[in-house]
């Protein structure tokens, strides 16, 4: 990066504009500014999605039915789960991927900057609108983020503003959102590479996006194309998905998973990004496997195309059928377990620098191991159908899109916060933050798997007694977990207020992100890079210009 | 401290070896080391070409629904008493209407790369005209026909199938009116380059699309 000549360490970017929170009400087309509202927005949401499952988490704490009754009850664990997945890491990994691509890339801003602007302005309408179905007199959706027919179109006649039409409705919003922006990424990283930056030189988080969102491209349009014609099911009189009218609810399904079961990757594809730029950074080791971990994401992305059918064992499908798609699930274990071993070799016997990120990057990549186990003993025929429906899915899945996901957003945060804020964080407060978490994650989502074992079925506000115990360990994990975002939320607010002025490249990691001020200026460069080097060469002789780290100190 | 460190590798550049196997266009289209965000009308295609590949998955989702429905109820297709879409010599004609645009469409953008304006706007004004008689005739066709929306799944899928296909001709229709209106206006001229191939993208991508739509709905 010969072009770069502006002194690294300057403490804070010249040019910082007075008011500049206001530009973050705005309509900005800077990548930067978009960035950090999905992310700020997508947590309000996550916030929401949060109190939802408290709420679901005290039903469950006694067998009866008496915190909420049953219609809200199935309306909580609807908005729920799709909240968190829709409107919390979906939309966060769009943002901390806008944020993150250009920079990493050494690009000016993102390939088509209006459009980017308007895929995130689409998103608050949606989500306040799937809200807004509380209001409703019957109240929001009920059938669950499957939204299966027929159940989902056992609507009382003469309500032709419901829950499931708002739900349908601002899916559809949303992915036409997501869609958007996922051409936005492809194009920015085919065509706005710095003059050298070859793929492969790019961070394995940028192949991350690119193979999330080429997942985004090719599969949400079926989820959308079945939620179209749900909707016309549900309000025009057609017969698409009715079995009483010659309609076949199993297509949806098979729509609805051809895009459903690639988007836990389009959530995960990211998280693993970012475990590979966290990693390496606090263990001073290159990324072991550079290639294969970048090839692995595109691996994933071939095999979990044609996996859908896992979710549909149970769904009358033609043994044939299960027998192959039990075989390409467990070779999505392949390019995953490519990844795992990449993230263990890198941190192997090297000296860990257990700051915030790396304790959240090493605890989401350790829960991960729990996750995809159980993942891939679902993929196993006999055991789902022994398990299907049951908590142990909760399980599997909270072990994955909560221990795995949100706990690898947490690193992002931290790993970049200086970098976005020009300000470090309170290191005790990550800390108590981290461990909250951990705790409460665990405490929360492992009871699940044995009670899911145990033959406790999902989606019950009530349930027999022999199931208490471990229901209520976890809705007191629940509860804990509810507590740990409360340091999280005192840090954020309080370093940005208060927190020392962070210098350019705090971590001494190696990324582009890090060679420009924080925050960065207008444009991100003073000049566009000229790369020149691989992308992680922590600790290698060759480059071993940079020397050990001095977190958190002052530099100037 | 890492003060603007210069860090120099001089390997050869990794995927430079296969980029002399790669095709001119090819290489156009996929810039592989990086550095060609200047080139607007490239990337802009590019991003076209990705959206459509991906709005065709969601004509893919209709077409897979159509098929399995139809292979699962040959029997009972049709309610009794209906007919179901009939390939008359009115859809025929649309069809080649429809069909032969995307050959004077293509015409219209060849003029327009080489500065013939006024063939260009003739050539362009001449694809509106098609596409605009295509509407017309499917309209005429939803009219005249036994069944509705809501008649059996043969009212389901004709109409979904034939509606959003006709919502994207639409579409193009007006992109192309909006592309017309431009080439008057002499500040927009270059934009207009970018909109005018985009324009025609699409408009042979709504004609492909009718090839497989015309020859399930009308020809199986
Ligand atoms: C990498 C991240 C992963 C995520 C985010 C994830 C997420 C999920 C989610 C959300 C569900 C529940 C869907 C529902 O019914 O509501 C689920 C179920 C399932 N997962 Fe995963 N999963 C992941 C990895 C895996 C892997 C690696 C495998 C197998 C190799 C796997 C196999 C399954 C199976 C078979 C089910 C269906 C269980 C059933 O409904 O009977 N998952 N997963
Ligand atoms: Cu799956």
């Amino acid at each position: 990066m010969e072009s770069i000549t502006r002194d690294q360490d300057s403490p804070t970017s010249q040019n910082e504009p007075e008011n500049k929170w206001r530009r973050y009400f705005s309509f900005s087309t800077d990548h930067k500014v978009i960035g950090v509202q999905y992310m700020v927005m997508s947590f309000l949401f996550f916030l929401v999605g949060g109190l939802l499952a408290m709420l679901i988490r005290a039903e469950l704490i006694t067998p009866a039915s008496n915190v909420v009754d049953r219609p809200l009850y199935n309306g909580l664990f609807t908005l729920h789960g799709t909240i968190m997945i829709f409107l919390w890491i979906i939309p966060f990994n769009a943002g901390i991927s806008n944020y993150l691509v250009p920079l990493m890339l050494g690009a000016r801003d993102m390939a088509f900057p209006l459009l980017n602007a308007i895929s995130f302005w689409m998103i608050p309408p949606g989500g306040i609108l799937l809200l807004s179905s509380f209001l409703l007199p019957n109240g929001t959706a009920q059938s669950g983020w499957w939204s299966y027919p027929p159940i989902s179109l056992q609507i009382p006649p003469g309500q032709p503003i419901n829950g499931e039409f708002i739900w349908i409705v601002s899916l559809v919003i949303i992915g036409i959102s997501s869609i958007i922006g996922a051409v936005n990424f492809v194009t920015t990283i085919f065509w706005m590479r710095a003059p050298g930056m070859t793929f492969f030189r790019m961070p394995v988080f940028v192949w991350s996006v690119l193979s999330a969102q080429l997942l985004q491209l090719v599969n949400l349009p079926s989820l959308t194309g079945a939620l179209i014609l749900l909707l016309f099911d549900l309000s025009l009189g057609t017969q698409f998905f009715k079995p009483l009218e010659n309609g076949d609810p199993i297509i949806y399904q098979h729509l609805f998973w051809f895009y459903s079961h690639p988007a836990v990757y389009i959530m995960a594809l990211p998280a693993f990004g970012i475990f590979a730029e966290v990693l390496p950074a606090f263990s001073r080791n290159p990324l072991f496997g550079y290639r294969s971990l970048a090839v692995a994401s595109l691996g994933i992305v071939v095999v979990s195309i044609f996996v859908w059918v896992h979710h549909m064992f149970t769904s009358a499908t033609p043994s044939w059928m299960r027998m192959l798609f039990m075989v390409t699930s467990m070779l999505v274990a392949v390019p995953t377990g490519v990844k795992a071993f990449g993230w263990t070799a890198t941190i192997w016997k090297s000296k860990l620098h257990l700051e915030t990120p790396m304790l959240f990057a090493m605890g989401g990549a350790a829960m991960f191991l729990l996750g995809g186990v159980t993942g891939v003993m679902l993929a196993a025929v006999p055991f789902d159908i022994h398990v299907h429906n049951t908590y142990f899915i909760v399980g599997h899945f909270h072990y994955i899109v909560f221990n795995t996901i949100t706990m690898a957003i947490f690193a992002a945060i931290y790993f970049w916060f200086p970098k976005i804020t020009g300000r470090m964080y309170a290191e005790g407060w990550g800390k108590l933050h981290f461990w909250l978490t951990f705790i409460g994650a665990n405490l929360t989502f492992f009871p699940m798997l044995p009670l899911g074992l145990q033959g406790m079925v999902r989606r019950i506000s009530s349930y027999d007694p022999r199931y208490q115990g471990w229901n209520v360990v976890a809705s007191l994990g629940g509860f804990l977990l509810g507590v740990s975002i409360l340091p999280f939320i005192a840090n954020i607010v309080g370093s940005l207020l208060y927190g020392t002025r962070a210098v350019n490249n705090p971590w001494h990691a190696t990324g582009l992100e890090w060679t420009t001020t924080s925050p960065p200026p207008q444009d991100n460069f003073e000049q566009i890079p000229v790369v020149k080097r691989p992308p992680y060469d922590y600790g290698d002789p060759k480059y071993s210009v940079i020397e050990p780290p001095d977190y958190h100190q002052q530099e100037n | 401290m890492n003060r603007g460190v210069i860090h120099v590798d001089e390997s050869p550049i990794p995927l430079e070896r296969w980029r002399r196997y790669l095709p001119t266009w090819l290489k156009r289209f996929l810039p592989i080391r990086g550095g060609r965000a200047e080139d607007h009308h490239g990337k802009g295609m590019f991003g076209f070409t990705v959206f459509l590949l991906s709005e065709s998955i969601v004509f893919l989702s209709f077409i897979f629904t159509y098929v399995a429905l139809r292979l699962t109820h040959s029997q009972n297709w049709l309610s009794p008493g209906i007919s179901g879409p009939e390939l008359s010599t009115f859809v025929i004609i649309s069809t080649v209407v429809l069909l032969s645009s995307s050959f004077v469409i293509q015409r219209a953008e060849n003029a327009l790369q080489r500065n013939q304006i006024n063939k260009f706007r003739w050539l362009w004004l001449m694809t509106i005209c098609m596409g605009t008689y295509f509407l017309i005739g499917q309209g005429i066709e939803w009219s005249n026909l036994d069944f509705g929306l809501s008649t059996g799944l043969v009212g389901s899928t004709f109409y979904v199938l034939t509606g959003f296909h006709g919502l994207h001709v639409l579409a193009g229709v007006i992109f192309q009116i909006i592309m017309l209106v431009r080439s008057f206006i002499p500040d927009n001229y270059n934009k207009g380059h970018f909109g005018a191939s985009a324009t025609t993208l699409f408009w042979h991508f709504v004609d492909i699309v009718w090839v497989f739509l015309f020859s399930l709905l009308y020809l199986w």
